[in-house]
């Protein structure tokens, strides 16, 4: 099935363009030999929710170390909230507060001293610290554990304390690194209200990267990044829509009968996955009848879903994310020196 | 670009002195938080100071003829001192590994404030940690024939707030370059001993035999262990005799070298080991 590279675009985000709080234009990162992002361009508007969506090792983590002015760019230029990564890193940061992958937290400290040490060091008044204080405890539902070590917290609790941590200093935008990696599914639909709560009280820009298509529909516009390359950039909507493909899922007695005849018959490329035959077809709700009236392999059930995100990615990139997931990790896992070098 | 003013109640921090100072400020008062909260470590470096002090000091005593003027646990006070002001610095530097280990030094790295307000900060911190730990050590001045002279106490804390903000510079150094906590603790182990060994903390280095005289004379610990040495002596009563044998000033050739020498000396090691750690710091690839 062909990929259709179809540049979705949605008319109502242009307005919020016009004044990009991240602004990248062919941003290049080498390390050594290996290009770890290839020339991406986008931008964010102001108040927006933005996802880069893509496998581990795709360059999210890179692209965000740039913005975040841990990595300086090899070539091409970024502007968060104004300001040239490369020419005032002191600046961008003042701007931005940062969720990373990894806990980063001082675990011999209370949460309130983790907080407190944060805003002293980015210079928030004194007189303005304790209500802060209060306010983002409150907001993540640590008010009864502020003076509780931060040792003695769950994983949840610590990611919910780091992004209290990136807001101290309001921030105009929050970069959230894999927010939820290796949190339980509820404790990440917990997140994700606090991240929406956020976003109606504060006023403030959310970039996040995240391997999780569930994740990148909290947002208001996601890029697919895939090897380095932004392949598709718009709403969650739009990019589904310009796929224009449905995708059907037959259970049929004989696979093998079904698939040679459907090529046969029908000129349609359908492949075995995850116990059932499956192909993507524009107007899957008129095909499915046909099917249903001319195919001769008994069938035994038929099921047309709109595209998903993983869809999506499948249509760009010839495969899942969790293909390219899973060679990556092999990819990781011959090159040990890769994996330390990321978590630096 | 679009503008957009800070909330209302946030300060825009500039790169301002003041800024840095407060980032120093901050960073220090945390290790000290740490240090408080973490009594293990407050004892165990106590330890091995206690153990040379009164064990190996008082056996080693014993085993001397008493002349009558100086006991050899007056001899290795300052000495004493001095490891425990090392271990104590070198301790605090691992912590910059820890720090990476756990991920919190990105924390700090990431913050608006130069990567030098943040070493200087942590130096600054185990530098405060380290004199307090030396000053229980010099708490037990009597008890090996020291008097208590406010005089005296002044100066060695000078000398020790000196001299460990160097170790914990060239601990912060080392720190810089390593990513894990197993091998700092190797590294330190492997220097740490010589250089305490070298300095002269437990025997005197003016008969020495040519080549051991020349290590402990480009021993950076050297020169902290000699002033403090001579400050305590000052402080002793002593025959002439004693006092040329067991506290002979450092010299090089026929120079005797002047305490503010040997202070600039170590002033100057640790202002190169910090200037080099800040550098190590500051690159973002």
């Amino acid at each position: 099935m062909g990929a259709t590279a179809v540049h979705a675009e949605n008319p109502a985000v242009t307005a919020a363009e016009a004044e990009p709080v991240v602004a990248v234009r062919d941003l290049v990162k080498r390390f050594d030999r290996v290009e770890a992002v290839r020339g991406i361009s986008f931008q964010v508007g102001s108040g927006e929710a933005f996802a880069f969506l893509g496998p581990n090792g795709a360059g999210k983590s890179t692209t965000i170390s740039i913005l975040c002015t841990l990595l300086r760019p090899s070539s091409g230029t970024a502007w968060v909230a104004g300001v040239n990564v490369a020419n005032d890193p002191l600046g961008v940061r003042r701007r931005i507060g940062l969720v990373f992958q990894d806990p980063t937290l001082d675990e011999y400290l209370t949460a309130e001293e983790n907080l407190r040490f944060h805003a002293e060091l980015y210079r928030v008044p004194h007189s303005v610290i304790p209500a802060r204080l209060d306010q983002m405890l409150e907001m993540v539902e640590l008010s009864g554990r502020r003076h509780d070590l931060v040792q003695t917290f769950s994983g949840g609790m610590k990611r919910r304390l780091e992004i209290a941590r990136g807001l101290m200093h309001s921030p105009r935008v929050l970069f959230l690194d894999e927010p939820t990696v290796g949190l339980d599914p509820q404790t990440r639909s917990h997140i994700w209200s606090y991240i929406s709560e956020l976003r109606s009280r504060e006023h403030i820009t959310i970039f996040l990267t995240t391997h999780y298509m569930d994740e990148a529909e909290n947002c208001e516009r996601l890029a697919i990044i895939d090897n380095g390359e932004i392949v598709a950039t718009g709403t969650p909507e739009a990019l589904k829509e310009a796929v224009a493909q449905d995708r059907i899922e037959l259970q049929v007695d004989d696979r093998d009968e079904a698939i040679a005849e459907l090529h046969d018959e029908f000129r349609i490329d359908a492949t075995f996955s995850e116990g059932s035959v499956v192909f993507y077809a524009a107007n899957g709700d008129e095909l499915a009848p046909r099917l249903l009236r001319e195919l001769k392999t008994p069938t035994r059930s038929i099921r047309i879903a709109s595209p998903t995100l993983d869809d999506v990615f499948m249509a760009y990139t010839g495969r899942t994310i969790r293909d390219a997931e899973a060679s990556e990790s092999e990819r990781m896992r011959s090159r040990p020196m890769a994996r330390a070098r990321m978590r630096r | 670009m679009a503008t957009t003013t800070a909330p209302i109640g946030i300060r825009e921090p500039g790169g301002r002195l003041r800024d840095e100072l407060a980032a120093v400020a901050v960073v220090w008062r945390r290790e000290l938080l740490r240090f408080a909260r973490n009594r293990t470590r407050m004892i165990a470096s106590l330890v091995q100071p206690l153990l040379f002090l009164l064990i190996l000091g008082t056996g080693i005593s014993s085993m001397l003829p008493s002349s009558g003027a100086v006991n050899y646990r007056t001899f290795m006070f300052p000495g004493v001192i001095v490891l425990a002001i090392l271990f104590t610095s070198l301790g605090s530097a691992m912590s910059i590994v820890w720090d990476r280990e756990f991920g919190f030094l990105r924390e700090m790295l990431v913050a608006p404030v130069r990567r030098g307000a943040i070493v200087f900060g942590k130096c600054v911190g185990g530098a405060t940690i380290a004199t307090v730990q030396g000053l229980v050590i010099v708490a037990l001045a009597g008890v090996v024939g020291v008097p208590y002279s406010a005089g005296m106490i002044l100066e060695l804390i000078g000398i020790m707030l000196l001299g460990s903000l160097s170790f914990t510079a060239l601990g912060a150094f080392l720190a810089s370059r390593m990513q894990q906590t197993e091998s700092f603790m190797a590294v330190m182990n492997l220097v740490t001993m010589p250089m305490f060994f070298l300095s002269g903390a437990l025997f005197a280095t003016r008969n020495l035999p040519g080549w051991l005289a020349f290590l402990t004379k480009i021993d950076p610990v050297t020169y902290v262990v000699d002033p403090m040495r001579r400050v305590v002596f000052a402080h002793v009563h002593t025959t002439p005799a004693a006092r040329r044998t067991l506290a002979a000033p450092l010299t090089w050739g026929h120079w005797v070298v002047p305490i503010g020498a040997e202070l600039a000396i170590v002033a100057i090691i640790g202002a190169v080991a910090l200037g080099l750690a800040v550098l190590e710091f500051e690159r973002t690839d």
